[in-house]
């Protein structure tokens, strides 16, 4: 840990991506005291403000009833990395699991699961996001619902992969030569040989599900207003270029900053932990 | 049999299930829909009567299996229902917006190849100096923001501050071409007006070019590791040994191995940029599927979703069979092998 970290800060692109990575978790965090204006996560209009290019008292101006760019975005943070942790959390142990089976034991449960997972990753993961949601209300649980779906396939393809070489090997031939039971072979033996993959693939999918999930709130199938999200921010601005284009500029610069963080990031742990592209 | 053949019967074979699981798995997300969609189509003014009959007409009352059994002969049959939102076959809906999106997403493919390839080639043949290392952190740029944030920005940039590219539409209003193909790239050169043609290739630059970035940076990315990784072979070393230039051993020795797996991801990225045109079409009044699906999606229209849905399906497996036949075509192994290729 203490040395694979050590590798990381040595590699100046690495060190960014853990550096912007920190800053956006803490900006989510901390948005509650650092935001100058705490409150317009919420609906609250002050016109008196409305529409106002950046300046001193608002550092990337403020939206079209009023409230403080900079502080919302903030906000919207914390609603991307919730959103993100818990896809995550649920599609990764999801597809493991469907991967691990499918590579290991072969035969039919090979054909069946992987059958089932390539019907999964023959409609475009944006389009599988947006049908379902499509029939759901657009809501952050909903949301997750939708995004986790059309995650964990790619999750049984990498270890499904990476398992059916597994299981040729020598030390899982020794496991079963001596009777050691299917469930302790695939998790407690080829198991712990998929997880630099799965680590790595982590990491550069907390940007993805970032992107996925301001994209489905861009088309206004996501989070609702008046809930901060980066997503519907650009698309209530989009409307307004070129003249108010902080409305969209700044949102779309955060997205892209905390994308770009966890590629980042992701791309050295990949050369730490000896990972194949 | 030829094995390219045999290849083909045999992906044709695999898609046919694959499509099976897509449509119970659309016909499974559109019964999910909360509420009666009889009811929703009809609207609350309708009597009882009248969503009675509906459902009996849209098969409503009938059991789940039935439903699907209707779906699916009806699909088969070419058709996809009525359309609640346009009033019309949701087959002519999809047949006047499919063209432009495909339009789009064509272009953007080949954007994606013709630089994503020639990127990723140069980093790995100047692998850990300052050429790599610039390529890597493009590359990582591009794939780190959804395709409406480069959409927005491009438009900004190059539409507005420099006004080099038209900010909307397909096509300038003074240009009235006859729709034979629905692709205006393809119809105004049928038409033989090379100024429309132009126009038409003007608007497309810059939506084409925010769907394709991200495609730019996985394709680049995914070239660089495939040569790094042939370059380490012994045929290149000997290549080196015998003295040929190289850009002679990156041409001719290292770049086709390297291609094929690259072939594979360019083909899911082509099934992501589908969905992602539905993101470059909304900052760019692209008149594609994009709105049709957002509207029918917000109105609840069951059949055009189910639809929608179905023909990118259809769209994506059919571009991944025309990679799977490009890869066998393009590898002597399996071109020439008698043994089938798994």
């Amino acid at each position: 840990m203490i040395r694979s970290l050590r590798i990381i800060a040595a590699n100046p692109l690495s060190l960014t991506g853990l550096i912007l990575v920190l800053l956006v978790v803490l900006a989510a965090a901390l948005a509650p005291w650092i935001a100058p204006f705490p409150t317009h996560n919420g609906a609250i209009v002050d016109f008196a403000y409305a529409n106002q290019a950046p300046n001193a008292r608002n550092w990337m101006g403020t939206d079209l009833v009023g409230r403080d760019i900079f502080s919302r975005i903030l906000y919207a943070y914390q609603i991307s990395l919730l959103l993100g942790v818990v896809v995550l959390a649920i599609a990764t142990p999801i597809g493991t699991v469907v991967g691990l089976l499918a590579g290991y034991l072969g035969g039919w449960a090979e054909a069946v699961l992987m059958r089932i997972v390539d019907i999964f990753l023959s409609i475009p993961p944006l389009v599988l996001a947006i049908a379902v949601m499509g029939v759901l209300e657009p809501t952050l649980t909903n949301a997750m619902i939708a995004v986790t779906a059309m995650w964990w396939p790619w999750y049984a393809r990498l270890v499904y992969s990476i398992a059916r070489s597994e299981r040729e090997e020598g030390y899982v031939l020794a496991a079963e030569v001596i009777g050691a039971p299917t469930a302790h072979i695939a998790f407690r033996e080829i198991l712990p040989n998929c997880l630099p993959a799965i680590i790595t693939k982590m990491t550069l999918d907390m940007g993805f599900v970032i992107i996925i999930a301001s994209s489905l709130s861009f088309l206004g199938l996501g989070v609702q207003p008046p809930t901060p999200d980066l997503g519907s921010m650009v698309a209530e601005g989009a409307r307004y270029l070129p003249d108010s284009w902080w409305l969209t500029v700044f949102p779309g610069l955060a997205i892209l900053l905390a994308v770009f963080g966890f590629n980042l990031l992701g791309d050295g742990l990949r050369d730490v932990l000896g990972v194949d592209e | 049999m030829l094995p390219v053949l045999r290849i083909l019967l045999r992906r044709l074979g695999i898609s046919a299930v694959v499509l099976v699981g897509v449509s119970m798995l659309i016909f499974a997300i559109a019964r999910v829909i909360p509420g009666d969609p009889a009811r929703i189509a009809l609207g609350p003014s309708a009597s009882a009567e009248q969503v009675t009959a509906l459902r009996a007409e849209m098969h409503l009352d009938e059991p789940l299996v039935a439903q699907y059994g209707h779906f699916v002969s009806d699909v088969l049959r070419g058709d996809l229902g009525q359309s609640l939102y346009t009033n019309r076959p949701v087959t002519r809906d999809i047949a006047e917006f499919l063209p432009a999106t495909l339009e789009l997403v064509i272009f953007a493919g080949i954007l994606m190849v013709a630089l994503g390839l020639p990127l990723g080639i140069l980093a790995a043949r100047h692998r850990g100096r300052w050429p790599d290392h610039l390529i890597r952190v493009l590359t990582l740029l591009t794939v780190s923001a959804p395709s409406f944030v480069w959409a927005v920005i491009l438009m900004l940039l190059f539409a507005f501050y420099l006004p080099l590219f038209p900010v909307a539409g397909r096509i300038s209003d003074i240009y009235e071409i006859e729709r034979v193909t629905g692709f205006l790239t393809v119809d105004t050169l049928l038409a033989g007006n090379f100024a429309a043609f132009a126009d038409a290739l003007h608007h497309l630059v810059l939506p084409a070019v925010a769907l394709a970035l991200s495609g730019i940076g996985q394709a680049a990315r995914l070239t660089r590791a495939n040569m790094v990784e042939t370059y380490q072979k012994p045929y290149i070393e000997m290549a080196q040994a015998y003295g040929f230039f190289p850009s002679r051993i990156a041409r001719s020795y290292a770049f086709k191995p390297s291609l094929i797996p690259s072939l594979t991801i360019i083909g899911l990225d082509f099934a992501a940029m589908l969905g992602n045109a539905f993101l470059v079409e909304a900052v760019f009044a692209w008149p594609g599927l994009s709105r049709y699906g957002v509207n029918v999606i917000l109105r609840k229209d069951l059949n055009a979703i189910m639809g929608t849905v179905l023909i990118i399906a259809l769209t994506f497996l059919i571009v991944n069979i025309i990679v799977d036949l490009l890869i066998a075509f393009l590898n002597p192994r399996i071109r020439h092998s008698t043994r089938a290729a798994s």
